[in-house]
């Protein structure tokens, strides 16, 4: 409810301003927690930074394509977004009617990504940063050892499209923050430094530090099946590539002021 | 101690001699078949299961493009229970693949758009890191292009090979790569494709509604379903496999896992060559055959006589409890050489009864025996059998047992139909009847009793109760039992 009433007022106030509704951000107390993978798998320190409270929306990446012409579809460079980079909007200026604006945008590349990002004075999170906040469940911030959390990312794999779902249409983690889980995926900046190779079999030798796809999951360790998936993801990705599944959120250094 | 050492080396000598030579020959096979020039380039044909592509015959090994599609989509467990598979070519198990000995196969994986996960293949037929899995990365919305070379002959399996690696092989990515021998594999009248596949949902057998994959049980190996062609019923009933009499069925059977071994068997049949986990070795005249996880064995058997031949996992529970079971349908000519059916029926009664029968080979005298019994007489022995046979679920007066076993008692199911309850007795019943104005959806097993004691028991049960005191007679119980 509430939600729906923020996004009204949000919708109402875009009206009057240019203001962008979806860049609202929460404060996100750092902390040191261990990753599932890392690079030698050991604590990671974060920093406090501040995060986006929903995914980007079609709604703001058709503001940003408009205000830089060079992100339309016709004119991105093939370097920086592959074929299929916006391929469910009708054209360079209007999603269509059968894109809802207040879904996340997806079909977006990194470089197009890291781009709005940058134009808004934000930055791409870093894997360690987004799975820090992904730790949380409605109460707690660190979920992960919980059943039910696991089960409910799990269970998502089993949706269909939920692409098509708009933001918000997920729970509110402890930090505020909406939708980490269960609408898409979403880039990170350093997405590629996840060594997941194709053969996640092999993974295990020591020339790469990492887990085994298959072998570091210990009977008691289940958990880590709901993130194993992300970071298959992550290392299937090439900075131009785009997926119907895959969005972003920008986040921000604590010590920039607003 | 001289002499000791000189045996010895000349021992090793000739062992390192032996080996060598061993070697030698095996790469000299190796080498031919990778030597193996191609000559222009063909699509391949891509079957879903149970069916597979055209033999390869003696065509020249070529180029060959095989284009696959991985899907994520919802299907069918069982009647009521829908799973989340994630497929090679939307099907489980995947296209089936046939090649021969010598082929350049390129290999184009492509991974759906709307899929939520990246995916590879890794087949058995590669020789190569990963049997392909690192090259075949792929995301969604992307594909990925790269050759190989078969160099053995044989039936392998191939499945994804993306971490975690168990759960996607438990959705479902598996199937078969067939690699035929130079100038292919020998003719037969019937190929099909079956893949044993074992899966792990969060609720127990049967549980309906859209079931979850379930990492514990897949953890402690605790099968939910073990079924052929990715779901219960996949190879029953209409979707079973047919043959004609006299023709020879060969199957192409793989073992996708994740993690049991199956004991491969069809019900009345015995296969005449296995080709032993899909190698080289034939082994002849096999009851049951083992196909480990990630094996499969090629088995060929000709079909004598008509009749529906079962086809499970041995390992019989499975079979009978989790799903692992497909029929082959076979029409034709009878041989009662080979096989005669029910001969004649008798009475087995150790502590000396009153009949006697000797198998003589003459016509069943038990059969219609001219003078039917008297009505009497036959409520008498039919109260008999009641209380042996009937009793514990109806009830001494046919009053059943609310919400599990009908009432016998002024039953109108029973009354309506007489055939019908001939039937239920020799064949058994199972789910929803109305009885009285209530629903009943339990389990009656088919009764182990002979026609004259079925035309008894229903005499009685008809002759009690307020029902309405038909005389069931012996040839009433025949006629019904010939129609089937």
């Amino acid at each position: 409810m509430k939600t729906i009433l923020r996004l009204t007022i949000c919708i109402f106030f875009l009206g009057i301003s240019n203001m962008n509704c979806q860049s609202k951000m929460v404060p996100i107390k750092g902390g040191s927690y261990i990753p599932l993978y890392g690079r030698d798998s050991a604590r990671v320190t974060i920093q406090d930074f501040l995060m986006d409270v929903y995914p980007v929306t079609n709604e703001d990446f058709l503001q940003f394509v408009k205000e830089n012409p060079k992100w339309r579809k016709s004119k991105v460079i093939k370097l920086f977004a592959d074929k299929s980079y916006l391929i469910n909007w009708k054209n360079d200026t209007e999603i269509g009617e059968k894109v809802n604006l207040k879904s996340p945008v997806t079909n977006v590349s990194w470089f197009a990504a890291k781009c709005y990002c940058e134009k808004q004075g934000k930055r791409l999170p870093t894997v360690d940063e987004w799975e820090y906040v992904g730790m949380a469940n409605q109460k707690l911030s660190d979920a992960r050892t919980l059943k039910t959390y696991n089960e409910y990312i799990l269970g998502w794999y089993e949706k269909p499209r939920t692409f098509n779902n708009v933001i918000g249409s997920t729970f509110k983690n402890y930090w505020g923050v909406y939708d980490m889980h269960g609408l898409v995926w979403e880039w990170t900046s350093d997405f590629n430094s996840v060594l997941v190779s194709g053969e996640s079999r092999k993974d295990v030798d020591n020339d790469s530090n990492l887990f085994c796809g298959s072998a570091a999951v210990g009977s008691t360790d289940l958990m880590n099946y709901a993130a194993f998936m992300r970071y298959a993801t992550r290392g299937s990705l090439k900075a131009k590539y785009t997926m119907r599944n895959l969005g972003f959120r920008c986040v921000k250094d604590k010590n920039i002021a607003q | 101690m001289k002499q000791v050492k000189t045996i010895s080396m000349v021992l090793a000598a000739m062992f390192l001699m032996a080996s060598c030579k061993n070697e030698k020959s095996e790469s000299i096979a190796m080498k031919s078949a990778s030597d193996i020039a191609v000559k222009g380039t063909i699509e391949a044909e891509l079957t879903a299961p149970p069916y597979v592509p055209a033999p390869v015959g003696n065509r020249s090994a070529k180029k060959l493009l095989v284009n696959m599609e991985i899907l994520e989509k919802e299907g069918t467990m069982t009647d009521g229970v829908e799973y989340v598979y994630w497929t090679f070519g939307g099907s489980v198990p995947g296209s089936f693949i046939r090649t021969r000995v010598g082929d350049e196969v390129e290999f184009t994986l492509s991974n759906h758009p709307d899929n939520r996960l990246p995916h590879n293949i890794d087949l058995h037929a590669v020789t190569g890191p990963g049997g392909g899995a690192t090259s075949s990365f792929v995301a969604p919305g992307h594909e990925k292009t790269f050759s190989f070379k078969t160099l053995n002959p044989g039936l392998y399996v191939y499945h994804c090979a993306t971490a975690p690696v168990g759960m996607h092989i438990a959705n479902g990515m598996y199937g078969l790569i067939l690699v035929e021998p130079e100038g292919g594999l020998p003719k037969v009248d019937k190929e099909y494709y079956i893949m044993q596949g074992d899966f792990y949902t969060k609720g127990e057998n049967g549980e309906p509604g859209l079931q979850a994959f379930d990492m514990r049980k897949a953890v402690d190996e605790d099968a939910d379903y073990v079924v052929f062609n990715g779901s219960v019923g996949a190879l029953t009933g209409d979707n079973a496999i047919t043959a004609n009499v006299g023709e020879t069925v060969r199957l192409f059977v793989g073992n996708g896992g994740p993690n049991l071994t199956s004991s491969f068997h069809v019900i009345g049949e015995i296969f005449d060559n296995v080709h032993v986990e899909g190698g080289s070795v034939i082994n002849k005249d096999v009851q049951t055959t083992s196909i480990p996880a990630g094996g499969a064995a090629i088995v060929d058997f000709k079909v004598d006589v008509p009749g529906t031949f079962i086809l499970v996992d041995h390992a019989i529970f499975r079979a009978f409890n989790k799903g692992a079971l497909g029929m082959l349908k076979v029409k034709g000519e009878e041989s009662k050489k080979i096989y005669s059916g029910v001969k004649q029926e008798g009475i087995y009664n150790p502590e000396g009864g009153t009949i006697q029968e000797m198998p003589n080979g003459k016509e069943d005298k038990a059969v219609a025996s001219k003078q039917e019994k008297s009505l009497a007489q036959k409520i008498a022995d039919g109260k008999q059998i009641y209380t042996k046979t009937c009793f514990a679920c109806h009830q001494a007066n046919g009053e059943g047992i609310p919400n599990a076993f009908p009432p016998l008692a002024k039953s109108d199911y029973l009354n309506a139909d007489v055939k019908r309850a001939i039937d239920i007795i020799l064949h058994g019943k199972t789910g929803e009847i109305t009885v009285n104005g209530q629903k009943y959806n339990s389990v009656m097993t088919k009764q182990a009793l002979n026609d004259q004691e079925v035309a008894d028991v229903l005499t009685y049960v008809y002759n009690s109760w307020g029902n309405n005191k038909t005389n069931v007679s012996v040839n009433t119980v025949m006629e019904v039992k010939s129609t089937h």
